[in-house]
């Protein structure tokens, strides 16, 4: 208690000797004198002081000049009165004792400020203390007491430095006033001249991290060296430097540790448990669903590919995502095919994105219970074009902008072409996963054009040149599009035609278009596959540059209109029609990238070559793998989804400036008439009448009238 | 990445698919060690990959004491038998930005260049056609260089500068707290800093001299040109670099696993600027 009062007390002392500074500054001669009436008097104030000036020897001449000096140094009385004074200032309250150790704790934590605090402190000690240690005990309690109390004050210099790094002046000040009264800060004013702004600062830094609270025990290395130094004054053992680690664990212990409790939870780690939260589900959906699948895979069979199997290949060709990612991959892809009627799942890929990535599924769902959505899609579209054609009707008179958009390719159905496959993402495993829309070939054709990083959200806009009809969700969906269709190779055979749904289909002109897995497929030598291209085929339709699989003939929708537009005979009646390889083309007929062949093919390992598969990396499209061991094959894509040219990315020129309409008769006028021309015809016109008829003649006054107005 | 700690490395970087095969691995635990034995490295890192046409480079790097003194870079083939790179100079820099497209994969392929030099012949200047050629290797080690002084990166704290000028690992770093994982900021470039110096007083007065001697990811130019995340809730951040597609690093915030790893082309993505 009486420590606590004391405290207080000499804080406020201490702010008002602060406050009070800046102003005394100006009356520096009137600054020496008001300190001393704040102490009582000089006698015990040289005592309390009596004790650091003994300890430091580097004590300047000017202390000469300094009233009190000659109490420093008389150190036998100082010292017998220190031996009293700090017992009653220990034991009693008194009102002396409560200005005394103003001074006192002033001189610390100059010291301190100098950042030399235990040398001072330190020796000061043994120097004072051996004579009276042996005589009083209470002096030597009470200056321990004193020292400690210093050394609890060290947390309130840093307040004391901000308000002197604030303002020179009140630093200046405050030496001064020091300076007046205790010769042994001399010294220290010269230091801080030669490096005052970094020094400070860095002991400033210093001690802001020393009195750094610890998260865990809540307190900090100040205190704890302040209280083992105090333990080993107190105790003072023979050998303290050896058994220093001792102490400083007895302090630790010691310390009265209240856990307090806080209104607010500590939600720093709030995503790690929240994903691990939503990535239990997927562990426990196995147990749950369970009885529920038996009976379900009787009837249909299951969708869920092995994907630790083919991970475990890409993992000999040293691609993957890492084993517990795989795996939580492969959970979330069950969840996928246990809460959606899909009849066919595929783990297509991952595909990085600045913020977020996507993982992405491949599904076809069961027949027939997918087309829901499609036909909201589709109302959609209608109502664009109602809207237009109401605008059009509008205008009236005045001729209408002749100007047609390019006539809109249609996109294919589901399950043909581009769209065969559904895609799902997700950006992480136990997130939902969101179904992609289809794709459009506009989309295809714009995704071709530019070269843009995905963000990781599905809603985030594309901003480009040109235009990108729809956000990130879109643009993901068509270069997924077209990286299936580059890259998705399979062992030649593994795939063939379908007879008889080939032959319904032929009327598409496009080829071929479905396939099934050949039953007789004896696979192929791991050797073979390395070796040669011309041993993998392509089992998914080429994208034309129209950005459809299959061709659609734009001009043929225009035969109404056509009747309408005969007068402009510009455009081609028939569109040249776009080609492209055709289905399970061997990959050895792609299109080099510059000398640079569109495919590497390595063996997973030469030291048992025996063993090993086939890996085929696209350098086209760098991420894009597939791998064999002769008998299966997979296809997995990781990476950016770009595709990769030799040169940098240009971007597209800007569309043609349409000419203005040319020069013709229809536009240009002819010059006014001129007099002459006039005069001539009306010669001529005189000449005319005059052989005609006289009784005209009236009217032709008439016409000169008008065309002098 | 440190030889060391290399499986659970790639465990952590196989986020981005850069994996190594498990016989890739196994020669290389092997193989790292006695080059750490055989040059007298302090420290041994896998950089990564470079991938090409025929076939792929591993590139190994020696580091001393000293952190940041010039590395010493190893590439092989087959990840046993390891051969020791020249240093790059400027020279080879600009000679090898004249080549274009991915590695080949053979050491010894040699790029053709032609180039028009003026020659000054009495009063005439005329420009004469010189094909110039570089090996792949030289490239290798350009290519190298550049990616290492623009992309590598250390978190902040992992090393320390001592008073001797010399910088160490710092034993006593035990990971960025979570809050500061998440910001470019307490991520550094692992080279000699460059931008530090042309910073103003100001600027430097709030670094701590020890840790911050070396130059901030944040000021990387242009602004986005790293990606970064946190993966697996909240416990491991993925850097990617979007100017050197192919570079990864990771760090589990609260430990003291961090390291990168670089497989790609070898290629710079000038195309940035398009595509953020």
């Amino acid at each position: 208690m009486e420590d606590v009062t004391s405290e207080e007390q000499v804080k406020g002392n201490q702010e008002l000797k602060e406050a009070g500074q800046p102003w005394e500054k100006s009356i520096s001669s009137l600054q020496d004198l008001e300190p001393k009436p704040a102490e009582p008097s000089g006698v015990e104030k040289g005592a309390e002081t009596g004790s650091p000036p003994k300890g430091s020897p580097p004590r300047s001449p000017p202390s000469l000049s300094d009233p009190r000096s000659p109490h420093a140094s008389l150190s036998p009385s100082s010292l017998q009165e220190l031996s009293f004074i700090p017992s009653t200032l220990a034991l009693a309250p008194e009102p002396k004792n409560l200005t005394t150790p103003c001074p006192s704790d002033s001189t610390t934590t100059d010291i301190l400020k100098a950042g030399i605090p235990h040398p001072d402190l330190l020796e000061q000690p043994p120097g004072n203390k051996e004579p009276s240690h042996h005589l009083t005990s209470p002096s030597n309690i009470g200056q321990q007491f004193q020292q400690s109390r210093s050394h609890l004050y060290g947390p309130r210099n840093v307040s004391r430095n901000h308000c002197k790094q604030k303002g020179l002046e009140s630093d200046v000040s405050q030496e001064e006033n020091s300076n007046s009264n205790y010769s042994l800060d001399q010294p220290e004013p010269q230091a801080f001249e030669e490096a005052p702004s970094t020094l400070e600062t860095a002991i400033q830094n210093a001690k802001a991290y020393l009195i750094k609270t610890s998260s865990k025990s809540g307190f900090n290395l100040y205190d704890h060296l302040s209280n083992v130094l105090t333990k080993v004054l107190d105790e003072r053992p023979d050998d303290a430097v050896d058994i220093i680690e001792n102490i400083s664990q007895d302090v630790k212990k010691a310390q009265f540790n209240k856990k307090l409790d806080t209104l607010q939870n500590e939600n720093e780690m709030l995503p790690t448990y929240e994903i691990a939260e939503k990535q239990k589900d997927l562990f426990l959906q196995r147990h749950l669903e369970g009885a529920e699948q038996d009976s379900e895979e009787e009837i249909v069979e299951n969708p869920l590919p092995n994907v630790m199997e083919s991970a475990f290949y890409f993992e000999q060709a040293g691609i993957g995502l890492g084993t517990d990612e795989t795996f939580r991959v492969f959970l979330a892809l069950k969840q996928l095919t246990d809460t959606h009627p899909i009849q066919r799942c595929r783990f297509w890929g991952k595909i990085l994105g600045v913020e977020m990535n996507y993982i992405v599924a491949e599904v076809e769902f069961r027949e027939g219970e997918d087309e829901d959505e499609v036909e909201e899609e589709d109302v959609g579209e209608e109502r664009d074009e109602e809207e237009s054609e109401s605008d059009e009707d509008e205008e009236d008179g005045l001729p209408k902008s002749i100007y047609k958009a390019p006539p809109a390719i249609p996109k294919e159905e589901n399950r043909t072409g581009a769209n065969k496959y559904v895609y799902f993402v997700c950006n992480e495993p136990g997130r939902p996963w969101v179904k992609l829309p289809s794709v459009t070939p506009a989309q295809i054709v714009v995704a071709r054009k530019i070269k843009k990083f995905f963000t990781g959200r599905l809603d985030a806009p594309i901003i480009s040149y040109p235009p990108f009809p729809g956000n990130e969700s879109n643009y993901l969906r068509a270069q997924i599009a077209r990286i299936s269709a580059g890259t998705h190779v399979s062992p030649l055979g593994f795939y063939q035609f379908g007879e008889e749904e080939g032959e319904e289909e032929e009327e598409l002109e496009g080829g071929r278009e479905s396939f099934e897995e050949n039953p007789d497929f004896e696979g192929i030598q791991v050797t073979d596959l390395v070796e040669s291209l011309a041993n993998w085929v392509h089992h998914v339709q080429h994208i034309l540059p129209q950005g459809r699989c299959n061709w659609f003939n734009p001009v043929q929708k225009n035969e109404e209109e056509e009747e309408e537009e005969e007068e402009k005979g510009e455009e081609p009646d028939y569109m040249e029609q776009e080609v492209g390889p055709p289905l399970l083309t061997p990959i050895s007929e792609d299109i080099e990238i510059q000398n640079i062949p569109p495919w590497t093919t390595q063996l997973s390992s030469n030291l048992i070559p025996q063993y090993a598969i086939a890996v085929l990396r696209s350098n086209l499209w760098p991420g894009a793998y597939a791998v064999s061991n002769g008998k299966k094959f997979d296809n997995f894509y990781i990476g950016w989804g770009h595709k990769y040219s030799v040169d940098n990315y240009t971007p597209p020129v800007p569309p043609p400036v349409y000419q203005e309409y040319p020069s013709g008769p229809e536009i240009t006028e002819m010059d006014d008439p001129s007099v002459e021309q006039e005069q001539t015809f009306r010669a001529a016109q005189e000449d005319a009448a005059l052989d005609s008829e006289e009784n005209e003649e009236t009217e032709e006054e008439e016409d000169e009238e008008d065309d002098d107005d | 990445m440190d030889a060391e700690s290399l499986l659970l490395s790639l465990e952590l970087a196989s986020g981005s698919g850069q994996g190594l095969s498990p016989d890739r691995r196994a020669s290389l635990l092997t193989s790292l060690t006695l080059v750490k034995r055989d040059y007298r490295y302090s420290r041994v890192l896998f950089w990564g990959r470079i991938l090409g046409v025929v076939a792929d480079y591993y590139i190994a790097q020696g580091l001393s004491e000293n952190q940041l003194a010039p590395r010493k870079t190893l590439y092989s083939l087959n990840c046993i038998e390891w051969s020791l790179l020249p240093p790059a100079t400027e020279e080879m820099a600009a000679q090898t930005a004249m080549v274009k497209g991915r590695f080949m994969g053979d050491p010894s392929h040699e790029y053709e260049h032609t180039e028009l030099q003026k020659t000054n012949d009495g009063d005439k200047a005329f420009e004469e056609e010189v094909v110039v050629q570089i090996k792949e290797e030289t490239r290798l080690v350009s290519i190298i260089d550049q990616i290492d002084k623009a992309v590598a990166v250390i978190p902040r704290g992992a090393l320390f500068k001592t008073p001797f000028g010399p910088i160490h690992v710092n034993r006593t770093f035990e990971g960025l707290p979570l809050s500061e994982a998440k910001k470019l900021s307490s991520y550094f470039h692992f080279r000699e800093p460059v931008l530090l110096k042309n910073k103003s007083l100001l600027e430097k007065a709030s670094l701590d001299p020890s840790l911050d001697f070396m130059d901030s990811l944040e000021h990387d130019i242009p602004k986005g040109s790293w990606s970064i995340q946190m993966e697996r809730g909240n416990a491991l951040v993925v850097l990617r670099s979007l100017l050197w597609p192919g570079l990864t690093f990771y760090h589990t915030p609260r430990t003291k696993s961090y390291g990168y790893i670089y497989v790609g082309t070898g290629e710079k993505n000038i195309d940035l600027p398009f595509m953020l």
